[in-house]
């Protein structure tokens, strides 16, 4: 083609960095997609190629493990005086002298950040919570003189959304923290460097400077201004570390350490949710595979470069508050990296360095971040699925997604934000928080809209139901009505949220690593779905009868007879839950959004699923007040008896057109459980995941652990400083969850024979 | 069993359950699958010709009853008593919930997708499938017609009532020799040992694949001469692919409880990784695989 010849020929006359890529349309546009699938090398066997760690890496990391295990016991760091811009710590490091990598977030590892744009009030409580003073000055500054996102968004929530976030009904919206899930395409910066990526952006305004000045267009003017302004912030925050990335990349080094100051210098300005790292490992392959051909490095010194990028990662610390841990334990930061996958024309996506990042948690141990997650495909090459299965087996460290759902929606470019929410990297901005607690909207339908706790009105008045025992059609309608007001208060509530936090927290860096025209999704959450399902199926199919306080509000149920429950592959209760997610999706979708959004909804609670079953009177279903609900899509705790297979194929008849911001499954299996031999546990774990992703399952935490290890583990943290368990949609250390959740996991039902 | 932290809620914290069959509590229940009714007359006509039949539980397994993930149907009632036996609420058919032959094999059409992705199949367990020949006959037939791969988990005790028809649909047996000293096998059992030496040595000639599974017992089934017997009558089949050797725990006890019955072996302990290994060992000197 005419134009591949011409690209061909600016590559060739290019001699540094682009030396020996092969061109396309990548050459002239900014397409990290093109360079990737003309120039990444497919790596289809086993992971014997691996070196381990060499002992630079081991000494490093001893450092950094000293640091972290002072930190454990109350080490806390935080730079109380500097908010946190791009350029505003000198550079800080861990041991100048062995770090390949360099760059941390302020000018000590571990040292954490204040970042006050998203919220002072939350700054100031974390500070106090953890025994600083927030200076004077700051604080005159951000209650008088500048407005932060969260005051913008308590100007703005209209009345019922103030009653349902306060009954909580409406839950863990980023309303005073950073939304965060907005991934920049961090590739960019080493395959183009940061000038051309300016002059890009630069190119894009004066496009936008020659269209009538209308809000839109003011808008968009000013977020490309403030762009403009944050990679050369990038580039000087770079010069203070002596590397100039103005350039692209010319050497495998050099493109790791370009990544990671493009990602640092996100995360030095945005306290997100998560602050997800996106596809890099089959984009930095090309570079290492470029120097291990030239002879420049070793496979020794390829390894060395992952890990060192993997132990940055792993410094990733944020100031949060204890009422934001709680809902999400164990400071997860979601530095996610999405492995694996295949492409469209059918190539696995897998490469020597899909490898190296998995062999990161055996060279320095299980870590729950980075979040390594895996698109699954039985169509991925043997010796990959083998090593994924092993990595699981040794620190159920890895979480799996359906590279096959992800691709046919989103292509084959995109990565995981967050814990599983897919997005096409560079060309798509997800608007995401919170959700909706379903089990509580049951009780509300029940009650005429009055809070099964508290006996207030909190949804408007409506019939509650009438007479002893519960009548499925009457209940149905009555959830209707409440999900609609539920839907339209919980869209109006994210819709405040984004249009703030594009106000007054803008991701300037991260934004500017995206093209001028993004796809917007809101993605809408849902906790409480098996509580629902069941509870529905309950009232169906056994006789439930409705106890009531002497004020008319129902709190108490009595169940009378069987009835099917979700988990068991039982289609009569799998699709109740199936439609209720449809029809939530369905109302959803009917409500205008901010920036004309595309409505996307995930079943995902991450640890929250304890708080959420704190609020949440007893239900239909049996659960008590208070109890727990079972995490993410999970049916509940020990009442799916048919075998985790059976119990994973119920969660993925929730269809993925209802919930294209992804369901989460959180299982655990006991390593007996998977064969009696290394050999066929690998063979079967592969087979159910292939199984489970064939039957159109989205998504899957995988443990492999022995209830005994995690008894020993709460009575003994010391020695498991690195138990690493999956919960929903992220891994923590087992040993930093409160003692509640820890309980949590352990009643969640372990698959001793998978 | 409860955790005994002060002020922490109380949650179960059952033992993790190591894998093997025979060793294994079964599955709960029939959920998923449609209780058939009919009246009495017509409802013996259908288990006569294997129409009906009557199950525990099922379940997806892995590892445990053969080889890849298995749907795994525990039929309903059991010739034997074994003193250990860790399913006591599958020894009677009357406990069992009626399925017909028809809908047992629309779950089984239902997971082949399964069975190819895992190399699995289906395992009829019990209980003791071969209580239910014709039903059972009925299922291995309609599973080979799909192409599925197919194990039985049997004491070989009724081995006589499966026709040679039924061993051509049969991929694998997991055999139970559950002791090789006939008197010991009466003890632990309550019946005589010789049908099922005669089974397995009809499977052998037969060309039927076979595990054979050996639960270890202390002071019932692990004398020294009693596996001996047993590891030597193993290496003259042609068609073991292994020998399992589960060790006897508790888990079935709070059933047989639950059940009003009598449970001998309420004060037997777990053997030792001792002795397991010694018993392993007794086996893989013939030359076979063990586990």
């Amino acid at each position: 083609m005419p134009s591949d010849t011409r690209s061909r020929d600016a590559v060739d006359s290019l001699p540094g960095a682009w030396l020996s890529f092969v061109g396309g349309p990548w050459v002239d546009d900014i397409d990290v997609r093109d360079f990737l699938q003309r120039n990444y090398t497919p790596y289809a066997g086993d992971a014997s190629f691996l070196a381990g760690p060499t002992a630079r890496t081991r000494a490093l990391w001893a450092t950094v493990e000293g640091l972290m295990a002072a930190e454990r016991v109350g080490d806390y760091r935080v730079d109380v005086r500097t908010p946190s811009r791009i350029t505003s710590h000198a550079p800080g490091y861990v041991e100048k002298d062995r770090e390949l990598v360099v760059g941390l977030q302020t000018d000590e590892p571990l040292k954490r950040a204040i970042m006050p744009n998203g919220g002072w009030a939350a700054v100031r409580q974390a500070l106090e919570e953890h025994g600083y003073e927030a200076p004077a000055l700051l604080d005159e500054v951000f209650t008088t003189y500048r407005k932060t996102f969260a005051d913008g968004v308590l100007d703005v929530y209209p009345p019922n959304v103030r009653a349902a976030r306060s009954a909580q009904i409406v839950t863990g919206l980023p309303d005073d923290f950073g939304r965060g899930q907005i991934v920049g395409d961090y590739r960019r910066v080493p395959l183009y460097g940061v000038d051309a990526l300016l002059a890009a952006k630069r190119l894009e305004k004066a496009a936008l400077d020659m269209e009538r000045s209308t809000e839109d267009v003011i808008r968009d003017r000013e977020e490309l201004a403030e762009q403009i302004r944050a990679l050369a912030d990038l580039a000087a925050m770079a010069f203070s570390y002596g590397y100039d990335i103005s350039r692209p990349a010319t050497t495998a080094r050099e493109a790791v350490q370009w990544l990671y100051f493009a990602y640092l210098a996100a995360i030095k300005e945005q306290n997100g949710a998560a602050m997800s790292l996106g596809r890099t490992s089959t984009f930095l392959d090309v570079y290492l595979q470029r120097d291990l051909v030239t002879g420049r490095i070793t496979e020794e010194e390829a390894q060395e470069l992952v890990d060192d990028l993997v132990i940055k990662l792993r410094l990733v610390r944020f100031l949060r508050t204890a009422e934001y841990d709680e809902l999400c334990a164990g400071e997860p930061t979601w530095v996610t990296e999405t492995l694996g996958g295949t492409g469209e024309d059918g190539r696995p996506l897998v490469t020597k360095s899909s490898f190296r990042f998995l062999a990161t948690l055996n060279d320095l141990g299980p870590a729950p971040e980075p979040n390594l997650t895996v698109l699954w495909s039985d169509r991925l090459p043997q010796g990959f699925k083998d090593y994924c299965a092993e990595v699981s087996l040794d620190t159920s460290a890895v979480q799996y997604e359906s590279d096959e759902l992800i691709r046919s929606a989103w292509g084959d470019d995109a990565a995981i934000a967050c814990a599983v929410s897919p997005l096409r990297i560079g060309k798509q901005v997800q608007f995401v928080g919170g959700r909706v607690n379903l089990a509580k909207a049951l009780l509300y339908a029940i009650n005429g809209g009055r809070d099964e706790v508290t006996g207030r009105q909190v949804a408007p008045l409506s019939a509650p139901v009438e007479g002893e025992v519960l009548d499925y059609d009457d209940v149905l309608a009555k959830l209707d009505r409440t999900l609609d007001w539920l839907a339209e208060t919980y869209v109006d509530a994210l819709n405040c949220v984004h249009f703030m936090h594009d106000k007054y927290s803008y991701e300037r860096l991260a934004m500017a690593l995206h093209d001028r025209t993004v796809l917007r999704t809101l993605s809408c959450g849902v906790a409480g779905l098996s509580v629902v399902a069941d509870s529905l199926s309950a009232i169906k199919y056994a006789t439930v009868h409705a106890l009531r306080t002497t004020d008319g509000l129902v709190t108490e149920f009595a169940v009378e007879g069987a009835f099917p429950s979700f988990g068991n592959d039982d289609d009569r209760v799998d699709e109740i839950a199936a439609s209720l997610l449809h029809a939530f999706m369905t109302k959803i979708r009917r409500l205008p959004t901010y920036r004309n959004a595309l409505h996307t909804q995930n079943v995902l609670t991450v640890t929250s699923n304890v708080s959420y079953g704190r609020v949440t009177g007893s239900t239909p279903d049996g659960r008590r007040a208070g109890e727990p609900f079972a995490p993410g899509a999970n049916p509940m705790n020990g009442r799916d008896t048919h075998g985790m297979l059976a119990s994973a194929l119920s969660v993925a008849k929730l269809p993925y057109s209802d919930a294209q911001d992804g369901v989460s499954l959180t299982t655990s299996v006991t390593p007996d459980g998977l064969g009696r031999t290394r050999e066929e546990r690998v063979a079967n774990l592969v087979g159910l995941l292939d199984a489970y992703m064939l039957s159109s399952g989205y998504h899957l935490n995988l443990n492999v652990l022995d209830k005994g290890t995690l008894l020993d583990a709460m009575d003994n943290p010391d020695r498991y400083p690195n138990l690493t368990i999956r919960v929903s949609g992220y891994a923590v250390n087992f040993v930093r969850l409160s003692r509640e959740q820890q309980l949590d996991v352990l009643s969640r039902t372990f698959h001793v024979t998978v | 069993m409860s955790s005994s932290h002060d002020g922490a809620p109380v949650v179960d914290l059952s033992t993790p359950l190591v894998g093997g069959s025979t060793h294994r509590t079964a599955g709960q229940g029939t959920q998923g699958l449609l209780n058939a009714d009919f009246d009495r007359p017509e409802r013996l006509a259908q288990v006569r010709t294997g129409q009906l039949g009557s199950l525990h539980s099922w379940e997806l397994v892995t590892a445990v009853d053969g080889p890849g993930t298995r749907l795994t149907v525990f039929l309903a009632g059991c010739p034997l008593r074994c003193l250990y036996c860790h399913n006591p609420d599958t020894l009677e058919m009357r406990r069992g919930t009626d399925i017909t032959a028809e809908e047992l094999l629309k779950k089984v059409s239902r997971y082949r997708g399964v069975f190819r992705a895992t190399g699995g199949g289906l395992t009829l367990s019990g209980g003791e499938p071969l209580m239910q020949p014709a039903f059972i006959g009925r299922i291995l037939r309609g599973a080979k017609e799909m192409g599925v791969h197919t194990t039985i988990d049997t004491s070989g005790f009724l081995g006589a009532a499966a026709t040679d028809a039924m061993l051509d649909d049969l991929d694998l047996v997991l055999l139970d020799v559950k002791s090789g000293i006939p008197d010991t096998y009466t003890r632990v059992t309550g019946r005589e040992l010789q049908p099922t030496l005669d089974f397995g040595r009809r499977l052998s000639d037969h060309g039927v694949a076979m595990w054979i599974r050996y639960v270890l017992v202390p002071d019932l089934t692990d004398a020294w001469d009693n596996v001996e017997v047993v590891a030597d009558y193993v290496a003259t089949l042609a068609t073991v692919a292994r020998v399992e050797v589960l060790p006897f725990h508790q888990m079935g006890r709070d059933k047989w409880d639950a059940l009003g019955m009598r449970y001998e072996l309420a004060d037997t302990r777990p053997p030792t990784p001792e002795l397991v290994e010694r018993v392993r060992g007794q086996f893989r000197a013939r030359g076979v695989e063990v586990h």
